[in-house]
């Protein structure tokens, strides 16, 4: 019981340590630091490319992260702050880039791509339907149909 | 009609090789610089060879230069020291952005392997770095007489890079000036 205690109480203070190490920042309240985790994760670190600046290490993330930091100190908004590191480093730091003429592609490509596929799937699908009832109807006249008839009738009987 | 359809697979993929294969010789830590064409951002840090000394943008200006942005901690700094140190002798003008670094490292440094730079600005905390878009040294900018950025490069400055890439543009910049 003692032993599992000591344990429990290690548990609990190394993961004291732990957040500490994650949150070495101050807010005002809950809300701000909801805030501040929300928009490093939405920005890209310009040197380890694949991680945002919440999550990254790089010394250039922890510099983002000190100026992001200073700028909710004096009270900039998210609109302002994404401004300020957009003018340094270019859309590439935004893991939701805006909608502009160079991102168009970005954001309807994969839908024009689908209407794409949708569009062909469909021309497809209606001329094999018209293929098939042309054959149908048009294929043979009357009289045709009727001997066709006749010859498949024969032939059954003919295997009895 | 029919023929031709047979050759759209074909197509596609050759569409696709052509993109594969110009993604091959892409450099993906290489990022446009937002800050061509804008102005120094402004700055007040000490200079690092006198501490004593603060340093402004408008100590920058005045002719066509390279802001050669360097570390101790930058192993690819160092190598791109001794060409450094080459242009320094054929007269082009080096401006130093001490980034992030121990002071008196810096100081030995340069003590040791030749100082090409007409100023080192000492930028301890990265503030000015920030400013100036800079991921990771050795980054090096061209800047124009008023000071204006024209051109960015992100590592190692060596011959070939010198003649292909900032060669030209510093002689352009060097021409405005002098016509």
């Amino acid at each position: 019981m003692k032993k599992l205690l000591c344990g429990l109480l290690l548990g609990l203070s190394l993961s004291g340590v732990a957040l500490a190490a994650i949150d070495t920042y101050e807010f005002k309240d809950e809300g701000e630091r909801q805030r501040f985790r929300q928009l490093t994760e939405e920005l890209r670190c310009p040197k380890c490319q694949n991680q945002n600046i919440a999550d990254s290490n790089a010394p250039i993330a922890m510099d983002l992260r000190r100026e992001i930091y200073r700028m909710f100190a004096e009270g900039k908004s998210n609109a302002q702050i994404v401004e300020f590191l957009v003018d340094r480093y270019g859309d590439f730091v935004l893991y939701n880039p805006p909608l502009s003429s160079k991102t168009l592609l970005l954001w309807y490509g994969p839908a024009g791509l689908l209407g794409l596929g949708v569009l062909t799937l469909g021309v497809i699908v209606w001329r094999r339907r018209r293929g098939a009832a042309s054959a149908a109807t048009t294929g043979l006249s009357a009289e045709e149909r009727e001997r066709l008839a006749q010859l498949l009738d024969n032939q059954l009987l003919d295997k009895k | 009609m029919k023929r031709a359809i047979l050759l759209l697979p074909l197509l596609v993929f050759l569409g696709m090789a052509v993109f594969l294969y110009r993604g091959l010789f892409l450099d993906p830590s290489e990022l446009p610089s937002a800050l061509i064409d804008k102005p120094l951002p402004a700055f007040s840090l000490p200079d690092l060879k006198d501490a004593q000394r603060t340093l402004t943008q408008n100590d920058l200006k005045g002719r066509p230069a390279l802001v050669n942005v360097w570390a101790t901690w930058c192993p690819t700094c160092k190598a791109e020291h001794q060409m450094l140190n080459r242009l320094a002798q054929q007269g082009v003008v080096i401006h130093g952005v001490n980034y992030k670094d121990d002071a008196a490292a810096a100081r030995q440094w340069l003590t040791n392997y030749r100082d090409p730079y007409t100023i080192n600005v000492m930028d301890a905390d990265g503030s000015l770095g920030v400013n100036l878009g800079v991921y990771g040294a050795p980054e090096t900018f061209l800047i124009d007489a008023e000071g204006v950025i024209r051109h960015k490069y992100v590592g190692a400055i060596d011959e070939r890079v010198w003649r292909e890439e900032l060669a030209p543009r510093y002689q352009a910049l060097l021409d405005e000036v002098q016509p």
